[in-house]
C-alpha cells in the first residue's frame, strides 16, 4: 500500500476509477449468459442495426436487470452509510431498522397464505409481492422509530429497540418458514436469500425514482451526518436540529432500503460493507463517503449478479450469496493490509 | 467507579451510569434460582403423557426402571430440562462477554463466528454425508464452532493494529457473512435447506444424557474461566486505552474470552441449534437491571439465560401439543416486550 497521499484529488481519482470499474464489469456482463453476444453487436444493438434477437436479449433481458443491480447496489450502500453514521456504530445496516426482516415477514407470509391461490408467475403475483416486501419493511421501520421515541430519538435507543424488533420479527419468520411446504420453503429461501427477480423495465420504472431523487438528497445532507457523528450536545451547540436531521435522515434511509429490498430481496452485507470498503477509499469525511459508497455497492452488486447469473448457468445463484462470497474475502483483506 | 454520567465517552456503551446494583443482583441471583428450580419441576411435570408430580419426585429421587413414566422422566424429560438451562446459561454468558470485550451492544456470540461455523459444518454433513446420527452432528458442529471462530481471531489478530474490539466485530460480521453464504448456497443446491432449518429450530427437544454430559465439563471450565476474568472485562468495557492504561494485559483477557465463548456457544449451538434472541438480548436485560460490573453480570446472565430457555422450552412444547413450535421464536415473544420496556425506560439521551 502506498502512503496516504494528501491531495484533494485522491477521492475524486478513486471514484473515477470505481466509475470505469462499473462500466468495464456492465459491458462485460451484457457479452455474458446464456446466449453469449460479442461486444461489436452490443454496439451495433445500441445503435439499432442489431439482429431481433440481440435486440430482445440486450433490450428486454439484461439491461433492465442490470440496471436494477446497479440502482439497488447504490441505494443499499448509501442506506447503510447513513445508519452507521446516524446511529454511530460500524455494525449497524438496513437490516438493523428491521427493514430486511419486515419485508422478509411479510413476504413469507404471502407466499404461505397466497401461493398456492394464484398462479406462480402472473403479472398480478409479480407486482403484489415487492408491494408486500416494501410495505412489511417500511411498517417494521416505522414501529421501531416509534418504539425508540421519546423526546426524541438517540441513537443507542434506536439500535437497542431495532434490535429488540428484529428479533420478533425473525421468530415470526422461523414459525411460518417451518410450516411450508418444500416448494414455498425453496422460494422463500431464494428470495430472503436476496435475488434480484425483478428483470423488466417496469421494475426499473419502480426503483429509479427513489434512487434518482433519494442519494443526491443524502448527498445534500451530509454534512449534518459529519456532524451528528460530534455526538448530540456537541450537534445542537453548533446549531444542528439533531431530531429533525436525524429523522429526515432516517427516513431517508429507510425509504432507500425498503425500495431495494422489495424489488431484490434479502440482500445482505452489502449495506454493511460498502460504507466500510468507501471509507478506507476516501475517508470519513460523508460528502465524499456517500457517493463512493454508491459507486462501491453497485460496482459490487453488478459484479455479484454477473457471476451469480453465469457461475452455474442456466441455474442461478442468489445474488445476495455472491455478494457476501465476493465481499467478505476482500473486506478481510482490507482489515488485515489497511489501518 | 465515578458516577458521573460521562456523555461523550458512551457512544459505543449502553447508557446507564456507570455503577453497579450489588443489592439488585442478589435479588436477581436469589429470584432467578428460585424461578429455575420452579421451572425445571414444570418442565419434568408438563409434556405429552400426563405425570403427576409424586411421580416426578420418586421418578428423580428413587428411579425404577420398570415403570414407564419413571423411564419417560429420566430418559427425556430431566435431560432435557438439564440441557435447556444450561444452554440458556452458555449463551447469555457469551453475549455478555462479547458485548463487554467489543464494547459493540450489537455483539453476540453469532457475530464470534461460532455459530456460522457450524451450521457451515452441519450444511455439509447434511449434503454429504446424509444419515449422519445425532451424537454425529453434535461433533460436526463443534468441530465448525472452533473452525468459525479460530478463522475470526486469526483475522483480527493478522491486521496491522491488532485485535482492537471494532476488528474483532467487524472480521466476525465478515467471516458469519462468508460461511453463511456458502452454506446456504450448499443448502440450495443440494435440497437440504429444510432439513437444516429443522435442525436448527429443533431447540433441546433432542437432547439426552449424552447431551448433558457433554455440556457439563464445559460448563464447570467455561463458567469458571468467564467469572475468573470477569473482573477484567469491567475495565475493558471502559475501552481499550482506559484498559492499557490500568496495566491490564489486553491481550490476555481477549483470548480467554473468545476461549470461552467458543466453548460455551460451541457447545451450545452443538446441542440446541441456533436458540436466537438470548446471546444477543439477555446481557442487555442484566445490565439494566444488575449495572455494569461484570462481576455481577456474568453470573445473573447465566440464571436469566437459564431461566428464559426452560420456560421458553416448556412454552415451546405446550402451544400446539403435540408438535414442537421452534424455541427461539419463543424466546423472542417472550423476552421482547420485556427488552423493548427496559430499553424505552432505560435508553436516555446520550
Amino acid at each position: 500500500m502506498q502512503r496516504r497521499m494528501t491531495s484533494k484529488n485522491k477521492p475524486f481519482i478513486i471514484m473515477m476509477i470505481l466509475f470505469l470499474l462499473i462500466l468495464v464489469t456492465f459491458f462485460t456482463s451484457l457479452n455474458l449468459g446464456h446466449i453469449r453476444i460479442g461486444p461489436l453487436d452490443v454496439l451495433k444493438t445500441f445503435l439499432g442495426a442489431g439482429t431481433a434477437q440481440d435486440q430482445l436479449v440486450l433490450f428486454d433481458f439484461r439491461l433492465p436487470r442490470m440496471t436494477i443491480a446497479l440502482l439497488i447496489g447504490a441505494g443499499l450502500a448509501v442506506s447503510g452509510a447513513i445508519l452507521q453514521g446516524v446511529s454511530q456504530n460500524g455494525l449497524a445496516d438496513p437490516g438493523i431498522l428491521g427493514i430486511n426482516a419486515g419485508a422478509g415477514l411479510a413476504v413469507v407470509m404471502f407466499i404461505f397464505f397466497f401461493q398456492g391461490t394464484m398462479t406462480a408467475v402472473g403479472t398480478f403475483s409479480i407486482f403484489i409481492m415487492p408491494l408486500f416486501a416494501l410495505i412489511g419493511g417500511i411498517g417494521a421501520a416505522f414501529l421501531i422509530y416509534t418504539l425508540a421515541w421519546k423526546q426524541g430519538v438517540t441513537p443507542v435507543r434506536l439500535i437497542l429497540v431495532g434490535i429488540g424488533v428484529n428479533a420478533a420479527f425473525g421468530a415470526g419468520l422461523i414459525i411460518f418458514q417451518l410450516r411450508m411446504n418444500p416448494t414455498d420453503f425453496m422460494q422463500a429461501t431464494i428470495w430472503l436469500s436476496g435475488s434480484i427477480w425483478g428483470t423488466n423495465w417496469k421494475f426499473v420504472l419502480s426503483v429509479l425514482p427513489w434512487i434518482i431523487f433519494l442519494i443526491p438528497l443524502a448527498i445534500y445532507k451530509a454534512r449534518y451526518l459529519n456532524i451528528l457523528n460530534l455526538g448530540d450536545h456537541v450537534a445542537t451547540g453548533l446549531g444542528a436540529a439533531v431530531e429533525k436531521e436525524r429523522r429526515t435522515l432516517l427516513f431517508i434511509a429507510v425509504a432507500l432500503a425498503g425500495s431495494c429490498v422489495a424489488v431484490g430481496g434479502g440482500i445482505s452485507f452489502l449495506g454493511l460493507v460498502s460504507p466500510h470498503l468507501a471509507r478506507r477509499l476516501v475517508g470519513a469525511k460523508h460528502q465524499l463517503l456517500l457517493p463512493a459508497s454508491a459507486l462501491m455497492g453497485a460496482l459490487l452488486l453488478s459484479i455479484a449478479d454477473m457471476i451469480g447469473r453465469n457461475l452455474l448457468a442456466p441455474s442461478e445463484i442468489p445474488v445476495g450469496l455472491v455478494v457476501s462470497a465476493l465481499g467478505a474475502p476482500y473486506f478481510i483483506y482490507l482489515l488485515i493490509k489497511v489501518d | 467507579m465515578s458516577t458521573k454520567n460521562n456523555k461523550s465517552e458512551q457512544d459505543t456503551e449502553n447508557n446507564t451510569p456507570y455503577r453497579s446494583k450489588p443489592f439488585t443482583a442478589i435479588t436477581v441471583l436469589l429470584g432467578g434460582t428460585i424461578v429455575l428450580v420452579l421451572g425445571l419441576i414444570l418442565s419434568i411435570t408438563f409434556g405429552a403423557a400426563n405425570i403427576n408430580m409424586k411421580t416426578v419426585w420418586t421418578g428423580v429421587f428413587q428411579f425404577d426402571p420398570e415403570l414407564t413414566s419413571h423411564q419417560i422422566i429420566q430418559e427425556l424429560r430431566l435431560p432435557r430440562a438439564l440441557a435447556a438451562a444450561l444452554v440458556g446459561a452458555f449463551l447469555a454468558v457469551s453475549g455478555a462477554i462479547m458485548q463487554g470485550m467489543t464494547r459493540n451492544p450489537l455483539a453476540s456470540p453469532s457475530i464470534m463466528g461460532v455459530t456460522a461455523g457450524s451450521a457451515f459444518m452441519i450444511a455439509i454433513a447434511f449434503a454429504f454425508f446424509p444419515g449422519t446420527s445425532y451424537v454425529g452432528l453434535m461433533m460436526w458442529s463443534f468441530v465448525g464452532a472452533g473452525l468459525g471462530a479460530g478463522l475470526v481471531f486469526m483475522i483480527g489478530s493478522l491486521s496491522k493494529s491488532g485485535l482492537t474490539p471494532v476488528k474483532l466485530a467487524l472480521a466476525g460480521a465478515a467471516v458469519t457473512a462468508l460461511l453463511q453464504s456458502i452454506s446456504s448456497a450448499i443448502a440450495i443446491h443440494f435440497h437440504v435447506a429444510q432439513d437444516i432449518t429443522f435442525w436448527y429450530a429443533g431447540g433441546v427437544a433432542g437432547a439426552r444424557w449424552f447431551s448433558v454430559q457433554l455440556m457439563i465439563p464445559v460448563a464447570i471450565v467455561g463458567i469458571t474461566l468467564a467469572i475468573i476474568i470477569s473482573r477484567s472485562i469491567t475495565v475493558l468495557s471502559l475501552g481499550e486505552d482506559v484498559a492499557k492504561g490500568l496495566g491490564q494485559r489486553t491481550r490476555y483477557v481477549k483470548i480467554i474470552g473468545t476461549v470461552v465463548v467458543l466453548l460455551l456457544t460451541g457447545a451450545a449451538v452443538s446441542v440446541a441449534g441456533t436458540v436466537g434472541f438470548i446471546g444477543l438480548v439477555i446481557p442487555h436485560i442484566t445490565r439494566f437491571l444488575v449495572g455494569v460490573d461484570y462481576r455481577w453480570i456474568i453470573p445473573c446472565a447465566a440464571v436469566l439465560g437459564a431461566v428464559l430457555l426452560v420456560l421458553a422450552d416448556l412454552g415451546a412444547r405446550m402451544v400446539n401439543p403435540p408438535y414442537e413450535t421452534p424455541v427461539g421464536a419463543i424466546t423472542a415473544l417472550i423476552g421482547v416486550p420485556f427488552f423493548l420496556y427496559l430499553a424505552r425506560r432505560e435508553g436516555r439521551g446520550l
